[in-house]
């Protein structure tokens, strides 16, 4: 089983996000950047069907200089290789699927794994445009998947509101992994042999020129104009009581009579 | 003069409500674009009329009993050929998981720009712009578009549904359908309802009761769930409760959860940690029920209740229903 993910190098969830001082995007001052937490579990799948199945784990992202790192992470995982498209290009969702289309066009893929979303501009569309790219299928947002022992197709489960589809597929395919997915809820951690053998693993550095895409096939299609923080909540009325009754009576006024959002 | 349509979402039978949501919102862009409203619906004809009553001025139809269930690209290849004929300005869908997964493939197909799981639109200069939140809600985008066909999914609950028109009679093309043998291998074979189907979905609903850590035991969820049935509510987690086993993933709110908007959060038993506040914090009203008045989640909570949640939650369940004998 040959699978390839595509991980995204993110700010750590801890972040407390600042708008970029001259630019409508994260100021990157102190980030702690991470792979993905959906995007680590994709590995985590992908290891786990390579353990089963044998075969190959490539591991692909796009992104500046400090992708390096999380891509070695992803080595020291367990990962077999790893593709790092050198460029640090501020393009939509759709414009970075077809880019990474054309650099995994020429791997080893019975499948490719991507998250259900970034966490960082949470757009969810990589995947499905990836499929699209590819002219294979796509299944979104996946919580099963089984792959026949021939490996020409699987069964797959996706999450919807309140119910699971289930289908079959013909490989090769693109799946958007979420929490869960075969039972995956934790990536592995690098072992300390495991994270000197990754820097003797093969990672291939590649310029956007060297993918051979046309200027109209990496020019964005949508732009951030504008990025502001929420405005602040403001902290609001502690409810002062003496029975849970009380508090509660009063809790339903409010929701009521002041915020008008509750109709019984 | 552009048109702007609606992908409408078809599920038991029924139009989806965000359709319904992005029809309204539909009309208000057309008005401005100077346009018709137009919804593509696959799935049974019956169904224009709601979306004619809703304000689809033209419903481009394609019934056929192959595409009974969804399949990314069989329903792709039929919107992306309409698209690419008919050059509407801007296509809408919900941010469901239908529309999430259908427009990417639209867009990549159609060479249309995409703005996912957006707030709000707007018609500005000719040109759609899109707001919408980034980072689980931490900072919010105005996103503009330098195609000329623009696409975007809008988060359920972000706009209103407005008055029907139950006389308006739109018009309805229907629509060949021909799909390639290879995009029929990828129909959804079956539909199977989960533990919480039934029940309302987080990302739709108005009003969410969730329970943190502070339930102390998964069998303790049932005064949440009473207070939810109560309230008309969906029933959500902090991730402590996912990562302890007592719910499913399904239920979490938060930045690697569920990113929701109701009208009410009802958060019990929540410290109200940075990755939490990411998921909830654009709902319109935060109530939070704590027994530590220091818990974080106070600084973002409209009303606040400093109190032992067994105490305060099943006395707010009562109270309800009490309410609501009174009518
Ligand atoms: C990568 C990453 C991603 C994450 N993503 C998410 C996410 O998506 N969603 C999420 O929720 N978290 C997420 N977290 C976890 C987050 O940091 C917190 O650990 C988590 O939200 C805490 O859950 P909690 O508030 O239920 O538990 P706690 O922080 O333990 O809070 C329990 C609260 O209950 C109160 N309490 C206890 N007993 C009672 C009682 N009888 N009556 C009233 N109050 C009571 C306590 O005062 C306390 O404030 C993530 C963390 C990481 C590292
Ligand atoms: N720059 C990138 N490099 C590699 N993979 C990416 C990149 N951006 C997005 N992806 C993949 O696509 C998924 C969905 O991203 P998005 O559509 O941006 O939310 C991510 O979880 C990654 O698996």
């Amino acid at each position: 089983m040959n699978t390839v993910v595509c991980i995204k190098q993110v700010p750590d969830t801890e972040t407390k996000v600042k708008v970029h001082p001259q630019r409508p995007a994260l100021d990157p001052e102190g980030v702690k950047w991470v792979i993905s937490p959906y995007d680590e579990l994709a590995i985590e799948a992908a290891l786990r069907m390579k353990e089963k199945m044998g075969g190959t784990v490539t591991v692909v992202s796009m992104g500046p200089q400090r992708v390096e790192e999380t891509l070695r992470t992803a080595l020291a995982m367990g990962a077999d290789s790893a593709v790092h498209i050198k460029e640090d290009l501020d393009v939509d969702a759709i414009t970075v699927a077809r880019i990474l289309a054309k650099a995994i066009q020429g791997l080893p893929r019975d499948l490719v794994l991507v998250g259900k979303q970034a966490i960082d501009d949470d757009s969810g569309q990589v995947g499905p445009a990836l499929g699209e790219f590819l002219g294979v299928p796509s299944v979104g947002i996946a919580t099963k998947l089984e792959v026949a022992a021939d490996k020409k197709s699987a069964k797959v489960s996706r999450q919807i509101e309140g119910a699971e589809e289930n289908l079959e597929i013909p490989l090769p395919a693109v799946l958007s992994v979420q929490k869960g997915l075969n039972g995956i809820h934790e990536p592995r951690y690098p072992t300390l042999p495991n994270i000197m053998k990754a820097k003797s693993k093969p990672l291939k550095a590649q310029a956007l020129k060297d993918l051979g895409l046309k200027p109209e096939e990496t020019a964005p299609r949508t732009q951030v104009a504008e990025m502001a923080l929420p405005p602040p909540r403001k902290a609001g009325k502690l409810i002062e009581y003496e029975t849970p009754q009380e508090a509660a009576q009063k809790l339903l006024t409010l929701l009521r009579e002041e915020a008008k959002l509750l109709q019984i | 003069m552009s048109d702007i349509w609606v992908v409408a979402e078809v599920r038991d039978g029924a139009v989806k409500r965000t359709t319904l949501e992005c029809l309204g919102k539909a009309r208000e862009l057309a008005g401005a674009a100077g346009g018709k409203t137009g919804a593509v619906l696959i799935g049974p004809e019956g169904l224009a009329k709601t979306l004619g009553a809703h304000g689809a001025q033209r419903v481009f139809v394609a019934d056929d009993p192959r595409l009974k269930n969804y399949g990314a690209e069989a329903y792709a290849a039929i919107v992306s050929g309409l698209v690419a004929q008919h050059k509407p300005g801007a296509v809408l869908a919900g941010a469901t998981s239908y529309g999430k997964d259908l427009l990417p493939r639209v867009a990549a197909r159609t060479g249309a720009g995409l703005a996912t799981d957006c707030t709000d639109l707007q018609w500005k200069d000719g040109k759609l712009v899109a707001l919408r939140p980034v980072y689980a809600g931490k900072a919010r985008t105005t996103v503009t578009f330098t195609t000329p066909i623009q696409m975007a999914t809008l988060r359920p609950n972000a706009v209103p549904v407005p008055p029907a028109n139950p006389g308006a009679a739109p018009e309805t093309v229907k629509v060949p359908v021909q799909v390639d043998d290879n995009a029929l291998k990828t129909i959804v074979k079956e539909t199977a309802k989960t533990a919480t189907g039934g029940a309302i979905e987080l990302t739709e609903a108005s009003i969410i009761c969730s329970g943190g850590r502070g339930m102390k035991d998964p069998a303790n969820f049932k005064i949440i769930h009473d207070l939810a049935a109560e309230l008309g509510a969906a029933v959500g987690a902090s991730r402590a409760v996912v990562d302890a086993g007592w719910k499913p993933h399904s239920f979490q709110v938060g930045q690697t959860g569920k990113t929701v908007s109701p009208n009410i959060y009802i958060a019990s038993g929540i410290s109200g940690a940075i990755q939490h506040l990411a998921g909830m914090s654009s709902s319109k009203c935060i109530v939070a029920i704590n027994k530590d008045p220091n818990a974080p989640i106070f600084k973002v909570a409209d009303y606040g209740i400093v109190g032992d949640l067994f105490q305060i939650v099943p006395a707010l369940t009562e109270e309800a229903r009490k309410l609501k004998a009174k009518g």
